[in-house]
């Protein structure tokens, strides 16, 4: 996945000139997480630079750029450290073109790495989306294939919006399907894995069936969309997995026609229970499939504590818990 | 001895008198002029000083004065008559708000000489940051009164369609960015668009605008080291007006000696000006767009001044501060040190004064009738309740589309 990353971002820095990217360590060095490796060295340092730790600096500036007609690509280390940029993202880039009335834009990018799974302790494994999909004027994207990940940055830096681009690190370097020993296949094992030259776009706001079933629909995105592949494998039930994607805006078209057919819905993600986005989905999915359900909706989602370090395994929603879920709904 | 809290207090509360001993007034025309490629280390004594060209006699001297001896008496005349459109608007909004005729006003009376004088240096394209007190900046970029207006009253003359709060204008053609009312966040844009301008070699500028308050706000930190990092086309202007709401300067300021003395840690340099002193705004303005559009680097420029008015209609001073604390200012006002100076240069005269606010308030007048025609809060004519969705994006998504048929459009 991180080679789809840089390579959409070296698609774009090639093909429009108003594209930069910038953030702590992307500069010289490729970023911690080796995306932005050598695209300084390929598209010079007026394109892709190292900042000074500072997160509102690293937002403002860009919201500076972006309504200038720029296209800055930023990323904030870890989705952790977001916060100090929060007011720039909420109050600024959210808002420059409804409250100028078009005279300003701000089509920027947010990239950040999120979720746990690798032993990050409380400050490198949170999944701060909900804070974001909260925010009118923000669109919210979380691929979980590598190939979903080039076609989904392309069109994010392609938006004339703020798009804030999550990106799941535990699978960064492979597939995670829960295994607690930590371990994980390579992307080249994978069929998604395969990402193709160039320019490729996937439309914001269109999810994707990842599993096709008909007794219960899940509806995840991230990690989780591996997770659950395995919880239903382990649980053995025909399940339809619904990738999201794309949380805001959100295809509630395909969320219905499956909750529809399958009359049960299970919600799985990394972040906190209470408020989260998982909240969301089941207001939406009960509105529109209330008089086809056959179940109660069902959440698996991570505990409303802070993200441990020691116990990460019993944070992280484990195939075990999902798997409990899709047989309680198939019970009832 | 133990360790104890400091808590800076203004020298004077209400049943005090005006007590501005504090203040050092250094004579006009003390200080030179420094290259444009100054740097932050070679800049204490400007950071520290005053810069002043008009004396206590309303002549212009010293070496600042000389960097503007061509300025025509049409120059001065034209900067005199912002000011006192932009007072007289001032007035008429501040009436309106008390008739009811729309939710909010805030002046910027004694403060016009800042935005007034240094807008005239700007060129089309240049782009101000500003906050909610610099409709100066409107004022002298000649922007419509009927826009300014139709903004102030929300009605359909708003350019901005009532999105936003009065006074929180929006003119990019004017060289005027969207304000936001969170403090603080347009510094550092400012420097993010001045970045931008380096990066495409356009030959423009940002100009960054922030209030002695909200220097407090970590943004203000953001932008200057930002701006010492890259080296941005950027004016940095803090307006030290002595007030953020009720609280007294020295709670934002704290042991540094002024404002301009913060970015001098940052090897940005700095320059203290009075701000009530038009011909000083000129000059320093004049410099400070010269460095910028030159490649030399950001430079701050601390403002001194003192907010004659109310913060806003929801403020009362005099809760807690004296109430004739403006007249005993020590730098004056700007309109009368204008005023004296040009008639100390045989270009101006009381009548001619007299004359002119008439016509400015004529003008004033003529265009609030025609804006409020339009409609305000006693006399609405409602802007579509479907504006609000109209530009959340670019394009509406699903969901704000069935948002507003449930809304009933």
């Amino acid at each position: 996945m991180i080679e789809a990353l840089r390579s959409a971002m070296d698609v774009k820095l090639a093909d429009d000139p108003s594209v930069i990217v910038f953030g702590e360590d992307v500069g010289y060095f490729g970023g911690v997480f080796r995306c932005t490796a050598g695209l300084q060295a390929s598209h010079g340092e007026e394109r892709v630079f190292d900042t000074p730790i500072n997160e509102s600096a690293i937002v403002g500036m860009a919201v500076g750029m972006a309504a200038q007609g720029m296209r800055p690509c930023v990323e904030i280390q870890f989705a952790d450290y977001v916060f100090p940029a929060y007011d720039q993202i909420t109050q600024e880039a959210a808002r420059l073109r409804h409250r100028s009335n078009g005279q300003f834009t701000c089509p920027l990018v947010v990239r950040m790495p999120t979720g746990g799974g690798i032993f990050g302790g409380q400050t490198h494994s949170q999944s701060p989306e909900a804070l974001f999909t909260h925010v009118a004027g923000l669109k919210v994207v979380i691929p979980s294939t590598p190939h979903d990940a080039k076609g989904l940055l392309i069109a994010a830096i392609e938006d004339p919006d703020p798009v804030i681009f999550l990106e799941p690190k535990r699978i960064y370097n492979g597939p995670f399907r829960g295994d607690h020993s930590g371990k994980s296949t390579p992307w080249s094992a994978h069929p998604a894995g395969e990402v193709p030259e160039g320019h490729y776009v996937i439309p914001l706001g269109q999810a994707e069936v990842r599993r096709g079933g008909a007794d219960v629909t899940v509806l995840a995105y991230g990690t989780m969309v591996h997770v659950a592949e395995a919880a239903v494998a382990e649980a053995g039930v025909d399940a339809e997995i619904i990738d999201l994607r794309s949380l805001l805006p959100l295809d509630l078209d395909t969320i219905r026609t499956s909750v529809q057919k399958t009359g049960r819905c299970v919600v799985v993600h990394e972040a906190t229970r209470t408020g989260g986005f998982g909240g969301e989905l089941i207001a939406e999915v009960q509105e529109a499939c209330f008089w086809h359900l056959r179940a109660p909706l069902i959440r698996v989602a991570g505990w409303d504590a802070p993200y441990p370090h020691a116990q990460e395994w019993d944070y992280f929603p484990s195939p075990a818990r999902i798997a409990r879920a899709l047989c309680k709904v198939m019970e009832d | 001895m133990t360790a104890k809290l400091a808590f800076p207090h203004p020298p004077a509360r209400p049943d005090q008198p005006p007590d501005f001993s504090n203040i050092v007034v250094p004579p006009a025309g003390s200080l030179p002029v420094p290259p444009l490629d100054l740097e932050a280390r070679d800049a204490r004594a400007l950071a520290v000083g005053l810069v002043r060209v008009l004396d206590d006699a309303g002549r212009a001297v010293g070496p600042w004065a000389d960097g503007i001896a061509d300025l025509t008496g049409d120059d001065l005349r034209l900067g005199l008559r912002d000011m006192l459109r932009m007072r007289a608007v001032d007035r008429r909004m501040l009436n309106a708000q008390r008739q009811g005729k729309t939710s909010f006003y805030l002046q910027c009376t004694g403060e016009e000489a800042i935005g007034c004088g240094f807008q005239r240096q700007l060129e089309q394209g240049d782009m101000n940051f500003p906050t909610y007190r610099q409709q100066t900046l409107l004022i002298a970029a000649d922007y419509p009164l009927e826009a300014l207006m139709g903004q102030l009253y929300s009605n359909e003359m708003d350019p901005l369609q009532g999105r936003q709060l009065p006074i929180m204008h929006s003119a990019r053609d004017y060289g005027f960015f969207s304000i936001s009312g969170n403090l603080g966040t347009q510094y550092v844009q400012a420097v993010g668009w001045a970045m931008a301008c380096a990066l495409r070699g356009n030959g423009k500028i940002a100009a960054g605008w922030i209030g002695d308050g909200a220097t407090a706000s970590g943004d203000f930190h953001s932008a200057l080291l930002s701006a010492s990092v890259y080296l941005p086309p950027v004016v940095l202007n803090v307006v030290n007006n002595q007030w953020a709401i009720s609280t007294y300067t020295g709670v934002a300021v704290g042991k540094s000696e002024t404002y301009a003395a913060r970015a001098l840690g940052y090897g940005i340099p700095a320059l203290r000006v009075d701000g009530n002193d038009y011909l000083a705004v000129v000059a320093v303005s004049r410099w400070a767009v010269a460095r910028a559009r030159l490649g030399h680097g950001p430079v701050l420029i601390e403002w001194f001044t003192y907010r004659a008015a109310a913060h806003s209609t929801s403020d009362d001073p005099t809760a807690y501060r004296p109430k004739d604390e403006a007249l005993a200012w020590p730098l004056g006002d700007p309109v009368q040190r204008l005023k004296a100076h040009l008639i100390a240069r045989g270009e101006w005269s009381e009548a001619r004064h007299v004359q002119a606010e008439a016509e400015i308030l004529d003008e004033v007048i003529a265009v609030q009738k025609t804006v409020e025609a339009h409609g305000t809060f006693v006399d609405p004519k409602p802007i579509s309740p479907a504006e609000i969705f109209r530009g959340v994006y670019a394009d509406l998504p699903p969901h704000l589309r069935r948002q507003r048929q449930e809304m009933g459009y």
